[in-house]
């Protein structure tokens, strides 16, 4: 099965958890955002206790679940922001 | 347009000054300030995380959307990371316009939009723990300090 390159980066409570800022990864060509965060999943418990109230985003840009990853793409999951001073 | 994220201390000065026009007869300032309690609890400091490359880019769309719908003359946004502390300015947001109605309104949309959009997120510390606040006020992820 042909692979390609994908980076995934974690911020705040989900670097916390994953104890790395980024992975570096090979993964099934075509595969989607939400198809490699199942797969972190499986590999990584404390990702899948995180719960799935996340968005995805590639190369810097929300992308939609269904989204296909290309060969170099860096993807974040990101949890719900928090930015600002109040959070009310 | 001027658009920061950076972990050093906000100074609002170059940021009125870079909005500041001849034709502009107001300028708004807004300044998220770190609080020292929240929902109940004594804050010790916060830290925020970011996705830079990223938070950069979605706060100049955020200006770029609040240029396209006032008629304002110049905004200017600069969001803290790292660790801060209570009284310390973690948002700054400054509108220039003609009139001051359209400085207040752009200037309070624009904070309401960072909120929503931008890759940026607070951990608050407190004394026995710490908690990543996502979202509106929701709290997760509370840890014990080592």
């Amino acid at each position: 099965m042909a692979t390609m390159k994908a980076k995934v980066k974690f911020f705040a409570a989900l670097h916390q958890m994953m104890g790395t800022r980024e992975l570096d990864l090979e993964v099934a060509e075509g595969l989607t955002v939400a198809e490699l965060h199942r797969d972190l999943c499986a590999r990584f418990p404390r990702l899948a206790d995180y719960g799935d109230n996340l968005l995805f985003s590639v190369n810097a840009e929300y992308v939609p679940a269904d989204h296909p990853l290309r060969d170099g793409d860096e993807v974040a999951f990101i949890p719900p922001v928090s930015g600002g001073a109040d959070a009310h | 347009m001027l658009i920061r994220i950076t972990p050093d201390a906000l100074d609002p000065q170059p940021f009125i000054a870079h909005v500041r026009r001849d034709e502009a007869g107001a300028v708004a300032l807004f300044l998220g300030v770190v609080r020292n309690n929240s929902q109940g609890r004594r804050v010790l400091h916060l830290e925020y995380d970011a996705y830079p490359e990223m938070a950069e880019k979605k706060l100049r769309e955020v200006a770029e959307e609040i240029v396209s719908r006032w008629p304002i003359t110049d905004i200017a946004i600069a969001h803290r990371t790292g660790r801060l502390e209570i009284g310390e300015t973690s948002l700054l947001v400054v509108v220039s316009s003609p009139h001051r109605q359209e400085a207040f309104a752009a200037c309070h949309h624009a904070v309401n939009r960072i909120k929503e959009v931008v890759p940026i997120w607070k951990k608050e510390v407190w004394q026995g723990g710490e908690s990543w606040v996502e979202g509106e006020g929701e709290r997760q992820a509370t840890l014990q300090p080592e």
